[in-house]
């Protein structure tokens, strides 16, 4: 049965049709993650931030079967129920960041990790971040210490159209697999401006100018186009055979050939197909308006540009397009691209109606305080004016990249039903001051700041110097 | 002889600079009803008199003098202008524009055999106080930084000299005394260094033997004339910034630049929690990045965020750097994450202040509010150590800082059109 575009039923050696190419959410190197199990849990009389912009003071949260079951006021726990006091404390859905490179960049630093990019050729639209994930990265525990249980990995941003990113659940693992967030879409990573045209601009090759990048995108959707109609055609080939089955010995001898499968085409005709929504590295605004007719002229969708330090200076159009923006809090000049950059980006991107701004780290230190960046950002844009308040703050870091990442329906707020991703924090987390203390990935304690034993530590750490759990 | 020659002259221009800018364009202002942040701790409600540029009064019910400018501070608090870390603010405008940027000297010796150091290197020549950099970090409360020479390909670990700026605007901003070198040693260094870091030891013992040496150095040598000067300078007694991370080598690097006369900065120290009482038995400073918990790589795997804590419990005097050029406001937030994780938030105001004023020798006239000082003083929102807390005014030698910058200017202009609906 052929219910994808581009499952468009290629035929084996002994005539009987399959997938030629798989939808990405049937695809192989499947998700084997699967939740701790835990006891229900009330956290008792905290302030918290449900994610969907309501704050709720002296509140409790009930987590059942690793899932949010209520928030509100004097719950009453099931038996067997672990009680948290809340008081003082604040709670808030997981945070997602969604633009890491964790574990394809791993700490330490070294040759043999560094799996990010794949730069032997602008367009690798055939590579697969999770391919190259360590999930031994240091990284990882660190971001958890910070309160992140959710992250896209994706490849770096040396080529145009750099691969498929890959979210993951941020629980320590042996497997990539392991980590992989159940039924979260691929993202496809693409880059504008600077880093594809220096990159290959040094290697005297395509693209050498931000013309090249833009010409280098088009033909590569121009052959995506293409080997849609191929496989389209084949498979009306295919059906006029069967049906016709019997009319004509000749015919039905014929032997029917599928186009040659192609992994690079694979992934940018599932984008096309809107199986794979389409994230980009992007600095400039006139940059992310060319982006968004590069995507009109082809007709996908884009749900987020990345590292977007000038998208501020059209947050209209990016909430019109509902497309969302990840940002820094005030990282900005190391490069032409980045020298517009202002702390108040993030809140005027937020203003218009429909916005989607979110915080994002690209470092394995800013991921570890996401909070801190957004409280940053907050506190910027209350001074020039514009009312923000941490309830709805907080949204730049759940419910926003939740939704970019296309696992809203999941995680992201703590509403009924949901994955019981949850961050107890000491104070205020707009705060430099603020730590977590507690972080449940479905439902389960995957990190305790009290208790040495539920810190995790990744078997690189083992053994080495400063041994004990360190912060 | 030149260089040194060259050095005196610039120092006497920066004097002579400073006087002028004291008397005819410094404001006399009393700040009223402040949080004073001073060396013996914190004042409540005090006020802080400043007259020609400097601080005249701290304390209780200071009079005005009739016609001063009065700051009614609210309680606000009231600090010495921050310390930015290390830096290359007015050196590297764009990083990634080469022709931007004057960090670091290549003399094209990509060959250890081919080895020529040029400790005269002087980056402050490269200043220039006309970046739009020194305005963005200054109106967040960062009144001054040591410039720092960086080592790049085809030169030495030991990167040449830097010293303090002020970041007043004036050209000629260096702050006389704070002098400094600079040597990136361990694992980072070790491509200048033949592929050994141990190598890093034997050559500076051959530099600081052709610094010594009372005859002509051979055609084999690392240093010319002008270098050999320079070098001897620091070797009686002058200030050293030492990169260095791993603990092994923060031992070796400090005991070697001791031994030799020199007077070493820790800077980096990612394990240097590891050998702190050491560090402090001999009161060795360390200039570190708080956020700094990451194995970066095999020469910090011991990194961890309580770094500050620990050696300021041992003993060791603790400020903080690490948050580059661009972005040189987040050493704010650098000693912020210092006290989450148990540094005394006393003790880590001081490292953003006095500890680095200290350590530049420039105390007698910096980094702390007190009376007789250069009132660099900055009036913040709230808590000078938390992130949402913004620089309210800034203040250098008295004058009022305007509070804008490149960056204000893009916020003002699109905050007009996200106001109108934006339109394109």
């Amino acid at each position: 049965m052929c219910v994808s575009l581009l499952a468009a039923c290629a035929a084996q050696p002994d005539g009987k049709p399959v997938d030629a190419a798989p939808s990405p959410r049937t695809a192989p190197y499947a998700s084997t993650y699967k939740p701790a199990s835990s006891p229900p849990v009330l956290i008792r009389g905290a302030t918290v931030l449900t994610g969907t912009g309501a704050r709720l003071d002296d509140a409790d949260v009930l987590i059942v079967g690793g899932r949010i079951s209520a928030v509100g006021s004097k719950l009453a726990a099931p038996a067997g129920a672990q009680f948290i006091d809340g008081r003082g404390k604040w709670v808030t859905p997981g945070l997602i960041d969604p633009h890491s490179h964790l574990g394809v960049y791993p700490s330490p630093q070294v040759n043999a990790h560094g799996d990010g990019n794949e730069i032997s050729n602008p367009v690798t639209a055939n590579v697969w971040a999770e391919h190259s994930v360590w999930p031994q990265d240091p990284g990882f525990d660190k971001a958890l210490a910070g309160g992140v249980t959710s992250m896209q990995v994706l490849p770096g941003s040396a080529n145009l159209i750099g691969g498929r990113s890959v979210v993951l659940k941020n629980v320590p693992a042996v497997t990539t697999q392991a980590m992989k967030f159940p039924g979260a879409p691929q993202g496809l990573k693409m880059a504008c401006g600077e880093n594809p045209k220096r990159v290959y601009g040094e290697k005297k090759q395509a693209p050498t100018s931000r013309m090249g990048n833009v010409a280098g995108y088009r033909a590569q959707w121009v052959e995506a186009q293409q080997y849609i109609r191929d496989f389209d055609d084949y498979g009306k080939k295919l059906a006029a055979k069967e049906k016709n089955k019997g009319a004509d010995k000749d015919k039905d001898k014929e032997e029917l050939k599928p186009p040659k499968r192609d992994l690079r085409l694979d992934t940018l005709a599932s984008v096309l197909k809107g199986e794979i929504p389409v994230h980009i590295h992007c600095y400039r605004a006139d940059e992310m308006a060319l982006m968004l007719d590069l995507a009109d002229e082809f007709g996908y969708r884009v749900a987020a540009f990345h590292h977007a330090v000038e998208a501020y200076k059209i947050a209209d159009l990016l909430a019109e397009r509902g497309v969302c923006a990840a940002m820094w809090a005030d990282w900005w000049g190391f490069k032409m691209e980045a020298f517009d950059g202002i702390q108040e980006n993030i809140a005027f991107v937020d203003h218009p109606k429909n916005a989607c701004a979110m915080m994002h780290s690209d470092s394995g230190e800013g991921i570890q305080r996401l909070n801190q960046e957004a409280a940053k950002a907050m506190a910027r844009g209350v001074r020039a004016g514009l009312s923000i308040a941490p309830e709805h703050a907080i949204l730049w870091l759940t419910a926003n990249p939740a939704k970019a990442l296309g696992i809203e329906r999941q995680t992201g707020t703590l509403e009924a039903g949901k994955m019981a991703d949850v961050v107890i924090w000491n104070r205020n987390p707009f705060s430099v001051y603020a730590l977590a203390e507690r972080v449940f990935i479905d439902g389960a304690t995957a990190y305790d700041r009290g208790r040495s034993d539920a810190v995790p530590r990744s078997d690189f750490m083992l053994g080495q110097p400063g041994r004990g759990v360190a912060p | 002889m030149n260089a040194l020659l060259h050095t005196r002259i610039r120092l006497l221009l920066v004097a002579a600079a400073m006087l002028c800018s004291a008397g005819a364009m410094a404001q006399n202002v009393l700040i009223r009803g402040a949080e004073v942040h001073t060396p013996s701790g914190k004042l409540d409600n005090a006020n802080v008199l400043v007259r020609g540029g400097r601080i005249e009064a701290v304390g209780a019910g200071l009079a005005a003098p009739s016609g001063i400018t009065v700051i009614e501070a609210k309680g606000r608090p009231l600090t010495a202008g921050l310390f930015a870390g290390f830096s290359d603010i007015g050196i590297d405008e764009v990083s990634l524009e080469k022709s931007t940027t004057d960090s670091g000297l290549s003399v094209g010796a990509d060959k250890l055999r081919d080895a020529q150091w040029r400790p005269e290197f002087d980056v402050t020549l490269a200043y220039n106080p006309n970046s739009v950099l020194l305005p963005v970090a200054r109106i967040e409360g960062f009144t001054w930084t040591v410039l720092e020479p960086y080592s790049v390909a085809g030169g030495s670990f030991v990167a040449g000299q830097g010293a303090a700026v002020l970041f007043d605007s004036s050209y000629d901003a260096v702050i006389s005394g704070s002098q400094s070198l600079f040597v990136n040693m361990g694992g980072d260094a070790m491509s200048f260094s033949g592929g050994s870091r141990s190598a890093q030891y034997m050559l500076l013992e051959q530099a600081i033997r052709e610094a010594r040496a009372s005859s002509p150095p051979t055609s084999q040598s690392l240093l010319h004339p002008a270098g050999r000067e320079a070098l001897a300078k620091y070797l009686a007694g002058g200030r050293v910034v030492l990169h260095v991370e791993r603990a092994a080598d923060i031992r070796r690097a400090v005991a070697f630049v001791r031994a030799a006369g020199m007077k070493p900065i820790v800077a980096g120290g990612a394990e240097a929690w590891m050998v702190a009482d050491e560090l402090a038995r001999n009161d060795i400073p360390v200039l570190l990045d708080p956020l700094e918990n990451l194995p970066s790589n095999f020469d910090g795997i011991g990194a961890r965020l309580d770094n500050a804590a620990i050696l300021h419990r041992a003993g060791v005097r603790v400020g903080f750097s690490g948050a580059g050029s661009s972005n040189a406001r987040k050493v704010r937030q650098h000693a912020g994450s210092a006290v989450a994780h148990g540094l005394p938030w006393n003790v880590a105001l001081a490292g953003l202040t006095s500890l680095p004023a200290d350590l530049f020798g420039i105390a007698a006239s910096r980094g702390r509010i007190a009376v007789g000082q250069s009132a660099d003083l900055v009036l913040w929102s709230g808590d000078p150590l938390e992130i949402t807390s913004i620089a309210d005014q800034v203040w250098i030698a008295g004058k009022a800082i305007e509070m804008r910058s490149r960056q204000t200017e893009l916020r003002d202009r699109h905050l007009e059109r996200l106001k109108r609906g934006m339109a394109r």
